[in-house]
C-alpha cells in the first residue's frame, strides 16, 4: 500500500431522460452534493473543483457559478471544455492535483439538461460546433462527420451493419438492467436494420440518446481516503491523445488518439490489454464504438464487429462492454455523457452492480472521446 | 421560399487567413498553400505552415482534381436550410496537390458515391450570397 496513486472516493449520478424539473444548475448541484455524500465528506472537505461546461446554460466561468450556488469556497477551481472528453480529463487533472499534493480531495462534475433545455434545437446547437468555413456551409451533422470513419471502416475491414447493431442491441440490453436508465425497452436486430437512416451508414438506433442528466465523481489522495466509507477505488494510470480538431483534419481516418491514450494508461497502470476486466467506452455512436476497441489495441482490424456479433461484450461475455447501457441506451448528457462510464466502471469495482455486475471485476477501463474523434482520455482504475 | 433568410445556409465569413481562398473561389479557383521550406501542401489557410511552423509560404491554384476519402449521406438535416437537400453528401477529398477538404459531392445520385471516386471541383453559387462555394462532382 506504499503507492501515491489517487483514488476515487466517491460517485454519483442523477436520474437521466427527460427532467423537466431540473436546470444546469440543480442537476450539478445534486450529483456534485451527492459523490461527496458518497465519500462521506461534506463540502467544506473539498479543496479543487473541476467543472465541464453547458450547452443549454453557457456560463463564462461554471465552476465559480457551482461553488457561489452551493457554498464552496475551493482552493483550486478550474472548467475544462473539450466535448465528450471532458470527463475523462477533469479526472486526468484531478489525479495531477492530488498526486502533487495541491489538493486532497478534488471534485469532478459534470451535468446538462439538453434534453428538456434545448428540445429540437439540440441538433442544430451541435452541429454549429462544425468549423464555421470549412464545414458549416455544406451542412455538416455530427453523426455524418463520425460517419466518414466508420465507411472507411467498412470499405476496408469489413465492418457491417450488422456489427453495429449488435452493439446497440447489447447495450439495450444492459441498460434494462440499470435501475435509473434512459430507454430500457428491449430492442432487436431487425429493429436496428428498420430504425431511419441519419447520415449513412448510421440510423437512428446507431446513435446516442440526448438526456438530462449529470454524474461526478470525487478523486482523492490515497491518505485522505484511507477511513471513508466506500471502496477506494485507485487509479492506476491515465493517458491523452489529441490529434485534431475538425474531422477533414484528422491525421488519420483509422486511428485515432484513443490509441496513445491507451497506451499511455495501460502503461502508466503497468497492465496488459489483456488484464481489462470491464471496459466504459464513449459509444456516441456504435462504429465509434468498435472503431476504438480496434484503434486502442483491445482487437485487431476488422474484429471488434465480430466479437459484438459473437456476443463477446455481453455483461457475461468474454469482454464486457459499456455494462450500463452507455450513451447508447442508459444516457447522454453533455460532458456527463462520459463520466457515466467512469461511474460505472467504479461501481463495477465496488461490485455495486447487481445483475450487471461483471464477476470478479478487478480492473476497469475508462475512455472519453470529445469532438469528432478529436481529443480522446483513458484511464485504468483498480479495485484496492 | 429558399431566399426567407432562415432558410439560407451559413455563409462563410473571411478573415486574414482565408480571405484568398474564398477570394480565389469566387474567380473559380481552389487557392491553398504550399510551404517553401517543406514543401508540404496545407488546407485551411493559415499564418504559418502546420507541418513545419514555417512561415515562407506560397498561395498557389489546385488542379481541381481529387478522390473521395470518405463520405455519408445525409438523411436529417443538422439545420432547416439544408432539409430540402436531403439526402445529400458529405464527403472528405483528397486533393492531388496533397491536402483533404471536406464539401458536398453534387451534380450526382448520392447512392453513387464510393470511396475513392474520382472528382473534380466545381464552384457553387447559392441564393441569398455571393460567396461561391467549393464543392466536388464527379469526373
Amino acid at each position: 500500500m506504499s503507492s501515491k496513486k489517487a483514488v476515487i472516493s466517491g460517485v454519483y449520478d442523477t436520474k437521466v431522460g427527460a427532467l423537466p424539473e431540473s436546470t444546469c444548475m440543480s442537476l450539478h448541484t445534486e450529483a456534485g452534493l451527492g459523490a461527496i455524500q458518497d465519500a462521506g465528506l461534506k463540502v467544506s472537505d473539498v479543496d479543487g473543483l473541476l467543472t465541464a461546461y453547458s450547452f443549454t446554460s453557457p456560463q463564462l466561468m461554471l465552476g465559480a457559478v457551482f461553488a457561489e450556488y452551493v457554498g464552496m469556497y475551493p482552493k483550486v477551481s478550474a472548467s475544462i471544455s473539450m466535448g465528450g472528453a471532458t470527463a475523462g480529463l477533469l479526472v486526468a487533472h484531478a489525479v495531477a492535483l492530488v498526486e502533487s499534493g495541491m489538493c486532497r480531495h478534488v471534485l469532478c462534475l459534470t451535468a446538462d439538461n439538453r434534453m428538456t433545455g434545448l428540445g429540437d434545437k439540440v441538433q442544430a446547437a451541435l452541429a454549429s460546433v462544425g468549423h464555421p468555413q470549412y464545414e458549416q456551409p455544406y451542412g455538416m451533422s455530427v453523426p455524418s462527420a463520425f460517419a466518414q470513419a466508420a465507411q472507411v471502416y467498412m470499405h476496408e475491414f469489413g465492418l457491417t451493419h450488422e456489427h453495429m447493431a449488435a452493439v446497440a442491441v447489447n447495450q439495450r440490453a444492459n441498460a434494462a438492467k440499470h435501475p435509473n436508465a434512459h430507454m430500457k425497452k428491449p430492442i432487436t436486430m431487425e429493429d436496428v436494420a428498420k430504425s431511419k437512416m441519419v447520415a449513412s451508414p448510421l440510423r437512428v438506433l446507431d446513435c446516442c440518446l440526448v438526456s438530462d442528466g449529470g454524474a461526478a465523481v470525487l478523486v482523492s489522495a490515497r491518505e485522505a481516503a484511507r477511513d471513508l466509507p466506500k471502496t477506494a477505488v485507485e487509479i492506476m494510470g491515465v493517458g491523452e491523445g489529441h490529434t485534431h480538431e475538425h474531422i477533414f483534419m484528422a491525421p488519420s481516418l483509422v486511428d485515432f488518439g484513443c490509441k496513445d491514450s491507451t497506451a499511455t494508461a495501460l502503461g502508466k497502470a503497468g497492465l496488459k490489454h489483456s488484464d481489462v476486466d470491464c471496459a466504459h467506452i464513449y459509444d456516441c455512436f456504435t462504429s465509434t464504438l468498435l472503431i476504438c476497441l480496434e484503434s486502442m489495441g483491445f482487437y485487431g482490424r476488422g474484429d471488434a464487429g465480430k466479437a459484438a456479433l459473437a456476443g463477446e461484450f455481453a455483461i457475461d461475455g468474454r469482454f464486457p462492454v459499456n455494462t450500463n447501457g452507455g450513451l447508447l441506451s442508459y444516457g447522454s448528457s453533455g460532458a456527463a455523457g462520459g463520466m457515466f462510464h467512469v461511474v460505472e466502471a467504479v461501481r463495477q469495482l465496488r461490485r455495486e452492480c447487481g445483475e450487471r455486475q461483471v464477476k470478479d471485476a478487478e480492473v476497469a477501463f475508462a475512455h472519453t472521446l470529445g469532438g469528432i474523434f478529436s481529443g480522446h482520455c483513458s484511464m485504468v482504475l483498480g479495485r484496492l | 421560399m429558399s431566399d426567407t433568410p432562415a432558410l439560407i445556409k451559413p455563409i462563410p465569413v473571411p478573415d486574414a487567413d482565408s480571405r484568398l481562398y474564398w477570394e480565389g473561389a469566387n474567380q473559380g479557383k481552389f487557392m491553398f498553400q504550399r510551404c517553401l521550406s517543406c514543401g508540404k501542401a496545407q488546407f485551411y489557410s493559415r499564418s504559418l505552415c502546420s507541418h513545419c511552423q514555417g512561415k515562407n509560404l506560397e498561395w498557389q491554384a489546385a488542379k481541381g482534381l481529387g478522390k473521395v476519402a470518405s463520405f455519408s449521406v445525409v438523411h436529417r438535416a443538422p439545420i432547416a436550410p439544408f432539409a430540402d437537400d436531403a439526402p445529400y453528401v458529405v464527403a472528405l477529398i483528397d486533393m492531388d496537390e496533397g491536402f483533404r477538404f471536406m464539401c458536398n459531392v453534387i451534380h450526382c445520385d448520392p447512392a453513387t458515391v464510393r470511396i475513392g471516386m474520382p472528382v473534380r471541383t466545381v464552384f457553387e453559387e447559392r441564393p441569398g450570397s455571393t460567396q461561391k462555394i467549393p464543392q466536388a462532382e464527379p469526373m
